[in-house]
C-alpha cells in the first residue's frame, strides 16, 4: 500500500509511558487514547497530526509496556505507519496484530516536517521534501500476511472461513 | 545426532508439532498458561468477542488477575474489573482471583504455583518474563495475542537467539538479584537483548534465592529481551513442590547450543546499584549515587520486581527501630495477600508503621503512575520497581531512581540516596 504525509519525529527510546501514558490506561475507547497520543513526549501531538502523516523515530520505539492501547493510540490518531531505526519487540508485535505498518530504516535523513510517500510492499520511504530515498529492512513473510489482513483477528477470521481453524 | 539446542529453542520446540526449530523461525506454539490483567484483558475480551468463537480453549489455562488499578481507583477502573470478573464467570476461568485474593500477578502466580518449569507461557504484560526464574518460556505480549490464545490455545512466536550471561563468584553484601540486573542492564543498554532470550547462569545464583531470580527474571524486558530464563535447579524444585499440582519439566541447555553472545561477570565487584532518571540503563554503583547527595520524596517498596516476602525483611531489617525522614513518604505494597499476611505474622509491618512509613493492600498502583503513591510535579522518588520513565510514577516532571529494597529503607530513613551501611 502507499501512504502520503508529513514525518512528525521523535528521538530514541519512546516508551510506551509516552506513547499512551498509564494514567489514561482506566478507559481502552480509541477516543481516550487518540487525545492523548503521545501526550508526554509532545502535549500537543494530538491537536496537529492529521490522516495519513508518520511518526518517525530513532532506536528503540515503543519500549516498556506490552500495553496494546501504544498502537492503538498511534492508529487512532490517523498514522499508519510508523518508521524507526529500531523497535521494542512487543511494541513490534501489536502494531502487526492490529494492522499497523511498522517499517525499521534509517531515519537520521528524515527531519520533522517533511513529506514523504510510503509503500509498505515494496518496502520504499521517498522523502519529498528532500527527494531522498531509504529502503526499509524487509518484513517477514508471515507478518506482511497478517497486516495487510487487517491484523490477527481478521486473520483468524478469514482462517476460520477457510476452514483451516 | 540432532541439532544442540538452548533451554529456549527446546520448551519452544516441544510446544509445536516441528522435529526441529532454529532461532529466526517464526512457529505456532502450544500455551499452558495465557494471563492477562484489569489493564490489558478488557481490549483482549473486546477482541475475543469479535473472533466469534463461543468458548475459550481451555479454561484451566488461562490466568485474569485484576492487580494494577484493584481495587478499583475509579469508576473507570472499576468497570475494567467489572469486565474482568463478567468474563470469568461466563467462561469459569479457574485462576481468577478476586479482590482478596489477588496479588500483583508476577508474584501471584508462581507463589500459588500455576506456572511450573517448562510451561510456554504468555501474558498480556511485559512483565510475563518473570516466569523464566522457573525454567519457564514466559514472554509479555498484547492484548491482541491474549485473545487469540483465548480462543485458540496456541499463538504465533519467533524463536529468539539467546545470550548467554554468566555471574561468578559470591555477591557481596546488600548485594541482590536487583542490582544484578541493574547492573547488567548498565551494560548492555535498553536495547542490548531486543528480540533474544537472556539465559542466566554461574555459581553466584547458588548464593541467592528464588526471588532473586525472580527479580532478575522480571527485569529482562528492560533490556529489550523476550525472556530471561535460569536452568532449574534444586532452588527450583524446592521452590515448586509443594505448589504444584501438575507434572513439570525441567529442561537444560545442551553444551553445545549456540549463543548469539556470552557475557562473563564477576559479582563480587559489584555493589549496589541505582538506575537514574529515565531509563534502567543509568546505573551507578551506590556510593557514587550516595555521594551526589539527591534528596527523595518519596521510597516506593514493592511491585512484581520486589515485592515478595524476602524484600519485606531486608527492608524491615534496616527500618527497624529507626524514623524515616521527615516530609518524605514511605510506602510499602507487599505483592500478593500470602506476603502481607506473613509479614504482618513476622512484625514488619509494625516496624515500617512505627518508622512513618504506611503500608497498602497488594497492587501494582504506583509502580506504573496508577495510583496509591503519585508523584507532583518536581518531585522524586526512590524505588523498587521496574521503570524509570519520564512520568512513570506521575507528573511529567518528576523523577524516579531504581534500585534494591535495602537501598530505598536506607534512602527513606535518610531522606535522600542512601547505602544501608550509612544506617546500619
Amino acid at each position: 500500500m502507499i501512504f502520503k504525509g508529513k514525518v512528525f519525529k521523535f528521538g530514541d527510546n519512546i516508551d510506551t509511558d509516552a506513547i499512551i501514558p498509564a494514567r489514561y490506561l482506566n478507559d481502552s475507547s480509541e477516543e481516550n487514547l487518540r487525545k492523548h497520543c503521545m501526550e508526554d513526549a509532545d502535549e500537543s501531538f494530538s491537536s496537529k497530526v492529521s490522516k495519513g502523516d508518520f511518526i518517525v523515530a530513532g532506536n528503540n520505539f515503543g519500549c516498556g509496556s506490552s500495553r496494546e492501547h501504544a498502537p492503538i493510540a498511534i492508529k487512532a490518531c490517523g498514522v499508519q505507519v510508523v518508521i524507526a531505526k529500531s523497535f521494542a519487540r512487543i511494541f513490534y508485535r501489536n502494531s502487526f496484530n492490529i494492522g499497523l505498518f511498522i517499517l525499521s530504516a534509517d531515519t537520521g535523513g528524515i527531519d520533522d516536517g517533511d513529506m514523504l510517500e510510503v509503500d509498505t510492499d515494496a518496502g520504499e520511504i521517498k522523502n519529498k521534501t528532500k527527494n531522498t530515498l531509504v529502503k526499509a529492512k524487509p518484513i517477514p513473510k508471515f507478518m506482511s500476511e497478517l497486516v495487510n489482513a487487517g491484523g490477527l483477528i481478521a486473520y483468524a477470521k478469514k482462517k476460520i472461513k477457510e476452514g483451516k481453524k | 545426532m540432532s541439532k544442540p539446542l538452548t533451554i529456549t529453542e527446546k520448551i519452544i520446540l516441544n510446544h509445536t508439532d516441528l522435529n526441529e526449530i532454529s532461532s529466526g523461525d517464526i512457529v505456532n506454539a502450544r500455551v499452558d498458561i495465557a494471563l492477562g490483567n484489569d489493564i490489558t484483558a478488557p481490549i483482549a475480551i473486546k477482541e475475543f468477542e469479535a473472533i466469534g468463537i463461543s468458548e475459550v480453549f481451555d479454561r484451566r489455562k488461562i490466568a485474569l488477575v485484576p492487580d494494577h488499578f484493584v481495587p478499583n481507583k475509579d469508576i473507570l477502573s472499576a468497570k475494567q474489573a467489572k469486565m474482568l470478573r463478567e468474563f470469568a464467570k461466563k467462561f469459569d476461568i479457574e485462576n481468577y482471583f478476586e479482590c482478596g485474593e489477588a496479588g500483583v500477578e508476577h508474584a501471584l502466580l508462581p507463589e500459588k504455583g500455576i506456572v511450573l518449569p517448562g510451561d510456554l507461557v504468555i501474558g498480556a504484560d511485559s512483565h510475563t518474563c518473570t516466569y523464566g526464574a522457573l525454567g519457564a518460556f514466559a514472554t509479555g505480549v498484547g492484548s491482541t495475542d491474549l485473545a487469540y490464545t483465548m480462543a485458540f490455545g496456541e499463538l504465533w512466536l519467533k524463536v529468539p537467539e539467546s545470550i548467554k550471561v554468566i555471574f561468578e563468584g559470591k555477591p557481596k553484601k546488600w548485594v541482590s538479584g536487583k542490582d544484578l540486573i541493574l547492573y547488567l542492564i548498565g551494560q548492555i543498554g535498553v536495547e542490548g537483548a531486543n528480540y533474544m532470550a537472556l539465559e542466566f547462569t554461574g555459581s553466584t545464583f547458588k548464593h541467592l534465592g528464588m526471588a532473586d531470580r525472580l527479580t532478575i527474571s522480571n527485569m529482562a524486558i528492560e533490556a529489550g529481551a523476550k525472556s530471561g530464563i535460569f536452568e532449574p535447579d534444586e532452588i527450583t524444585e524446592n521452590y515448586v513442590k509443594s505448589r504444584a499440582k501438575r507434572d513439570y519439566i525441567f529442561y537444560k541447555s545442551d553444551e553445545e547450543a549456540e549463543y548469539a553472545k556470552v557475557l562473563n561477570f564477576n559479582t563480587g565487584t559489584i555493589n549496589p546499584q541505582v538506575a537514574f532518571p529515565h531509563l534502567p540503563e543509568n546505573s551507578v554503583d551506590i556510593n557514587e549515587a550516595s555521594a551526589k547527595n539527591i534528596k527523595i520524596d518519596q521510597s516506593v517498596i514493592g511491585s512484581c520486581t520486589n515485592g515478595r516476602i524476602e524484600d519485606l525483611r531486608i527492608a524491615a531489617q534496616i527500618l527497624k527501630g529507626k524514623k524515616i525522614a521527615k516530609y518524605t513518604r514511605l510506602i510499602v505494597i507487599p505483592a500478593t495477600p500470602d506476603i502481607y499476611r506473613l509479614a504482618e505474622k513476622e512484625g514488619l509491618i509494625d516496624i515500617f508503621m512505627d518508622a512513618g512509613g504506611v503500608v497498602s493492600t497488594p497492587t501494582c498502583g504506583p509502580c506504573l503512575g496508577g495510583y496509591m503513591g503519585i508523584l507532583a510535579d518536581g518531585e522524586r522518588a526512590i524505588s523498587s520497581t521496574n521503570r524509570n520513565f519520564k512520568g512513570r510514577m506521575g507528573d511529567v516532571a518528576s523523577e524516579v531512581y531504581l534500585a534494591n529494597p535495602a537501598v530505598c529503607a536506607a534512602s527513606a530513613i535518610l531522606g535522600k540516596i542512601a547505602s544501608p551501611d550509612e544506617v546500619s
